[in-house]
């Protein structure tokens, strides 16, 4: 069975044609690196996904920091994830690259923190 | 009036890669000045990740690519003023600003434009209906939402296909509101592939193409649109209007290069872009007055904008230096096919890189770049779409002196 998928990996979003079987590929074609290659068995037998969202800061200049996960996560665990990043909550000041929650979820990826937030002051 | 050799307007990504290259030539007598109280630009709300991958070989999100340029900034002391909104910029390159110690005034050797771009409204858009809340632009719901902690929506439809509108239905979804549909007003999308599947598909968004909202209802707050089918001449079709009951509306429906203050100096602007006009060293029509980034003409991708600022930096930096460029006047222009083309004019004397986009959806296809009936450059392209910038680095030893370059699709 032929299968087109859109490689999500880069901003070239690579066409690819897949030949399938069941979860085996069989053959791809229009990926432009190896990457396009892997992309589609991932997708075919488990997806996976990063996803980004923010962290409540106490006493920040603003109000969120934003965070990202570190490794991808099966597509299915999005919404699990959010909830367990949603628990979560900082004091500032924080700093970006902080590792506040190891294997989310119980996988293999961190929640990190992507912006610097400092301590609100009144000027 | 105080002197400097390069003043940089707008502390986004643009504005910092012109001012790290500015530095790195030996220009030190520079200032950004940046509006908002932080440096980054709209980065610092893009907090979704796959930027950098071109320039830092991995996926970054919004404020760490930009806070990769800041530390670079602020380990090398250069001057950077926040809160700092420029209100006039004139052709004689003297520029006042409004700081939180009152007015200053500069006058700089060489101005580099930074200011990003801006989203087109409901106004611009022409939307028919009652005015009531709960219509904002993508950004503005982006702001709201990872900035401010401010939810936007409940129900909320999206109109425009745009990469931001996309990143914000997926946004919207994670945070537990219902995002109904996106609907498009072109035949094709107008953002990424990529966030098609990684933003729509993944969360059952359907998207619509040839729709768009012809009627916005509610009185204090948004309580539906009406959306209907378009024609091929971009008309909506009698008898196929539908109701969508939502509180909120997106409007992802185009940027627009933010040249008030250049036109308020004069510069030359391209109908196409809605940008400046440049030549190969990022040059406007005024001597000394350069633009890079979004300001220019809007990027899909934010390795790109810092790409192009610092193309334009190590020009600027010559020309601080007393450096006498060839006139640039060979002409540039886009033919069948091609939606704009930057720059628009060349010496012919110097290798350059020319960035486009086309109008339409191609497969298989070549961008052909022309001069007298010569090909001059050619790229073969497996599919061109119009959400998608294209570049092309063009030989001098190809060009003749005189004679305009017509780029077309073929």
């Amino acid at each position: 069975m032929k299968k087109v998928y859109t490689c999500i990996i880069c901003p070239n979003g690579c066409e690819i044609e897949a030949e399938i079987e069941g979860t085996y590929v069989l053959s791809v074609k229009g990926h432009t690196c190896d990457k396009g290659e892997t992309y589609v068995r991932q997708e075919l037998t488990a997806p996976m996904r990063t996803i980004a969202t923010s962290v409540r800061v106490e006493g920040g200049e603003l109000p969120l920091a934003s965070v990202r996960l570190t490794a991808p996560v099966p597509k299915e665990m999005i919404f699990p994830v959010m909830e367990q990043i949603k628990k979560l909550s900082l004091k500032a000041p924080v700093e970006a690259g902080t590792v506040i929650l190891k294997g989310v979820c119980g996988l293999a990826s961190d929640v990190v923190v992507t912006k610097h937030i400092k301590e609100f002051k009144h000027i | 009036m105080e002197r400097k050799e390069a003043v940089i307007i707008g502390g986004g990504p643009a504005g910092l890669a012109a001012a790290l290259k500015l530095w790195e030539k030996g220009i030190r007598d520079l200032l950004i000045l940046e509006r908002e109280d932080h440096l980054g630009g709209i980065l610092r709300q893009c907090i979704h990740d796959g930027f950098g991958l071109g320039r830092f070989g991995k996926s970054l999100s919004g404020p760490e690519y930009a806070q990769a340029f800041i530390d670079e900034i602020i380990r090398n002391k250069i001057p950077y003023l926040t809160g700092a909104a420029v209100m006039g910029l004139t052709k004689d390159r003297q520029i006042t600003v409004i700081t939180r110690e009152g007015v200053r005034r500069y006058e700089a050797k060489a101005v580099i434009l930074a200011m990003g771009c801006k989203e087109r409204s409901r106004g611009a858009l022409g939307i028919p209906g009652e005015r009531p809340a709960g219509v904002f632009t993508a950004g503005t719901a982006q702001a709201y939402m990872n900035l401010y902690n401010r939810m936007p929506a409940k129900e909320a439809v999206i109109l425009g296909s745009g990469d931001i509108g996309m990143i914000m239905a997926r946004r919207l979804t994670l945070e537990g509101a219902h995002v109904q549909a996106v609907f498009e007003l072109m035949p094709h999308p107008s953002g990424l592939p990529r966030n098609i599947i990684q933003c729509l598909e993944d969360y059952k968004i359907p998207l619509y193409l040839s729709h768009t909202v012809t009627e916005i209802h509610g009185d204090a707050r948004l309580t539906g649109v009406t959306v209907a089918e378009v024609d091929g001449h971009r008309k909506p079709i009698a008898g196929t209007e539908k109701r969508y009951d939502c509180d909120t509306l997106i409007l992802s429906a185009g940027l627009i290069p933010d040249n008030q203050l250049s036109a308020d100096a004069g510069v030359v602007l391209d109908s196409r872009t809605k940008g400046a006009v440049v030549d190969e060293h990022f040059q406007t029509s005024i001597p000394g007055v350069f633009a890079a980034g979004n300001v220019l003409h809007v990027h899909d991708l934010v390795d790109f904008v810092s790409m192009e600022a610092e193309a334009l930096a190590s020009d600027a930096a010559d020309y601080i230096r007393g450096a006498n460029f060839v006139p640039c006047t060979v002409r540039i222009r886009a033919g069948e096919g091609i939606g704009h083309i930057v720059p628009q004019k060349i010496s012919a004397e110097r290798d350059f890189r020319l960035s486009l986009r086309v109008r339409d959806h191609y497969k298989d296809c070549r961008i052909v770049v022309r001069q007298g009936g010569q090909t001059v450059a050619s790229k073969k392209m497996k599919k061109a779409i119009p959400a998608e910038m294209i570049q092309m680095n063009i030989k001098a030893e190809k060009l003749q002196k005189e004679g305009e370059l017509e780029v077309c699709v073929q």
